[in-house]
């Protein structure tokens, strides 16, 4: 099962090092990984997802836990958990697909940025699930390029 | 108070009651070192950066103090790695303080810098850059406080020289502020009472006691437990000497070349109660079958050491010696019957009977295991034992009775060849009234061999006790007997004339080539007061029995029957 970590660390320097290599060194691999300062400047967040059959969560959290800068970990619960991943996909597309891919993307509700002869820009926000999907239908089009920033995500409710 | 940056690195080090140091100048640290010129600080010079961080190991380990060694930027700093990985398996309380390049020439591959934060991220507990000179009155602050809180280990502070040169204003911080850092120290009343519980009901219970029993001081509390139930006591490599071997409870070390009753006691019993200590493939061997009938109680400072390797029924998360003081106050409302354990240290009597220490003995060779057990007699037990790495590191853990914590160092994790006799240096600057001794290897001595010189330098009278078999012998071991006795590059007789080497440093040297001279080569550098180098030409080919081939069982063992 996929573990969604929500780490609040000290805004310092080093501090991403410290816990990407904390990863490595413990043969943990991480999925996806974001960084973002919170509405504390001193304090950033770190949503990172792993797979927790190939690593007891455990064993990662509590080693995360040790780091000096690390101040606290939540492993979210998906049912109380909203959790979103921004994807920039750039696409084939002549005068022939445009429209086909124009109506894929207003479907999904995703954003075209940018119209170029040979192809184009799509911005997607949503779950993992949806942007797969979206891409699974792009794919015949032809995608050149995908950008994903890896899920954030937070917790429902006045917690 | 307006200072200097390299004064207030001074000012700070007395501040957190720093009394003795080990390092190497360099470029970059001149500053720092100017300041030191004149400061109370014992400062004692090493003739190789590594070393310094195994003196302050060493120091840190005999006295429980935290141990520092500075070195300069680039190489200085590169040399100290090994001895901050050291410490960090062994979880050694240390500050380790490197020079680095002027901070504008950071990340310009300038003259002699290595990004030593990076290099060490992952061998330290935590570590610091400083970038902004009024950062370091916080910073050694921290710095000290998280190396000997918690679960102790090293710290590494890296000092721009610009900051060095920079006048701060110096206010020592009262507290620290480290909101992600916070150790757990006392146990949960819930786990403690189910301990007690399974402890009191256990038949056939076995204490498994490690280095965090060293760390938390905890050696008359574990002594307490056992005697209150009666339950025997088996320690590791870090653990050696919290409980004493001499007497019947104890099992001595478990493990690869644990003793033959240690294994089979753990290996049959219905509870084990694990005290700092964390199940090292050194000491379960297969994991599958290691203690299978045994529930399984866990005492440990750190949370990521519970279950990682053994799964875990009770776990404890707190010091060792706040554990075992409210453990024992549990146990002791349950009053616990001491005849319940009587049939099975009557089992391990007889494990003992058949299954003894022993190795046979020569009429004039000179036995390897003779010459520890000699340092026993001569010594009356009460040294501070130091070892190398390798046969000689078994050797002295299994013929040395140990009785008292922080009198065997050895480098347990990380397994450091050229580890002991820096360290036996820096326990003997800590505890100068007692008698240090390197049981060494003639290859282990040989890889910081160089320190001869420091300890004539401070007359520094510790005692190296070679058991010279011309062999990287652990290795020469393992060749005879897993890959048919090729060995390759295991041999090393061309070496120096050890007492003549010695002699030329200024240290006292002799050569032992015969068993009844042991002894008296002893007493002689006991009595010398300088340092000595005793070279014992031992039996070349003797092995360490018992010894459980790697990924086997514990009880699966080669040699050590009756």
């Amino acid at each position: 099962m996929k573990h969604t970590l929500s780490v609040l660390v000290e805004n310092k320097p080093g501090v991403l090092s410290r816990v990407a290599g904390l990863f490595s060194r413990r043969g943990f691999n991480i999925d996806s990984l974001a960084v973002g300062v919170t509405e504390n400047p001193d304090v950033s967040r770190m949503t990172i997802t792993v797979d927790g059959k190939e690593h007891p969560i455990e064993q990662v959290t509590k080693q995360l836990h040790k780091l000096i800068n690390v101040i606290k970990i939540t492993d979210l619960d998906p049912v109380n958990t909203v959790a979103r991943e921004l994807a920039l996909i750039k696409v084939k597309s002549d005068a022939g697909s445009r429209g086909e891919i124009m109506q894929i993307a207003e479907i999904f509700r995703a954003n075209i940025l940018d119209v170029a002869r040979n192809t184009m820009v799509l911005e997607i926000t949503g779950t993992t699930e949806k942007i797969d999907a979206l891409l699974q239908l792009l794919a015949p089009q032809g995608v050149v390029e995908i950008v994903r920033t890896g899920r954030i995500a937070i917790e429902r409710g006045a917690k | 108070m307006l200072l200097k940056g390299s004064e207030a690195i001074v000012r700070a080090l007395a501040d957190e009651g720093v009394r003795d140091i080990f390092g190497l100048p360099g470029g970059v640290v001149i500053p720092l070192y100017d300041a030191l010129y004149e400061s109370k600080i014992n400062h004692y010079l090493v003739r190789h950066e590594q070393a310094a961080a195994h003196a302050a190991d060493g120091y840190a380990r005999a006295t429980g103090r935290t141990g520092v060694c500075i070195a300069t930027s680039g190489p200085g700093a590169t040399n100290l790695v090994t001895g901050i990985a050291n410490a960090y398996m062994d979880s050694t309380p240390m500050v380790a303080i490197t020079g680095q390049v002027r901070s504008g020439l950071i990340g310009t591959d300038g003259f002699q810098e290595a990004d030593i934060t990076g290099i060490t991220q992952p061998i330290v507990k935590h570590s610091y850059l400083i970038k902004d000179p009024n950062d370091i009155p916080r910073i050694f602050r921290e710095a000290f406080y998280i190396a000997a809180s918690g679960r102790p280990g090293p710290v590494v502070i890296d000092i721009p020289v610009d900051m060095q040169l920079a006048e701060i204003d110096y206010q020592r911080p009262e507290r620290v502020n480290l909101p992600g850092y916070k150790p757990t120290l006392k146990g949960n009343r819930k786990q403690v009472k189910a301990a007690a519980k399974l402890i009191v009901a256990a038949e056939r219970p076995v204490i498994y006691a490690g280095g965090g029993v060293v760390s938390s001081g905890a050696e008359k509390e574990l002594r307490q437990l056992a005697k209150l139930v009666q339950a025997p006591v088996t320690t590791t490599l870090m653990g050696l000497g919290t409980f004493p071997e001499t007497d019947r409870l104890s099992l001595g070390m478990l493990g690869m070349h644990g003793t033959g009753y240690a294994n089979y006691a753990v290996t049959h019993s219905d509870l084990l109660v694990a005290v700092g200590a964390r199940f090292d493939d050194r000491v379960t061997g297969k994991l599958a079958t290691f203690a299978r009938e045994a529930k399984k109680i866990h005492i440990d400072l750190d949370p990521a050491e519970i279950s990682k390797n053994v799964a875990i029924d009770v776990p404890i998360v707190g010091d060792a010696r706040n554990v075992l003081r409210d453990l024992i106050a549990e146990i002791k409302k349950l009053k616990p019957s001491k005849q319940r354990t009587r049939p099975w240290l009557k089992q391990i009597d007889d494990w003992k009977q058949s299954h003894p220490l022993t190795y046979k003995e020569l009429k004039r060779d000179i036995m390897p295991q003779f010459v520890v057990e000699e340092i026993y007699r001569v010594t009356r037990g009460k040294a501070v034992i130091v070892t190398e790495v390798g046969q000689n590191q078994m050797w002295a853990a299994l013929f040395y009775q140990h009785t008292k914590g922080r009198n065997f160092i050895s480098s347990g994790g990380l397994v450091t060849m050229g580890f002991g006799f820096p360290a036996s240096i820096g326990a003997k600057v800590g505890r100068p009234r007692d008698i240090v001794i390197d049981i060494a290897g003639d290859g282990s001595f040989q890889m910081n061999i160089q320190e001869l010189a420091t300890a004539v330098n401070y007359e520094i009278p510790v005692i190296v006790a070679i058991l010279n078999n011309g062999y990287l012998g652990m290795v020469r071991q393992w060749q005879e007997l897993f890959w048919n006795k090729r060995y390759s590059e295991t041999c090393i007789d061309c070496q120096p004339d050890f007492a003549r080497l010695a002699e030329a440093y200024g240290a006292l040297g002799i050569t032992v080539t015969d068993k009844k001279d042991v002894a008296e080569a002893l007493e002689t550098a006991i009595a010398a007061k300088r340092p000595a180098v005793l070279d014992f030409r031992v039996r070349r080919e003797e092995n360490v029995f018992p010894m459980v081939p790697a990924g086997k069982s514990i009880t699966e063992m080669i040699g050590g029957q009756k």
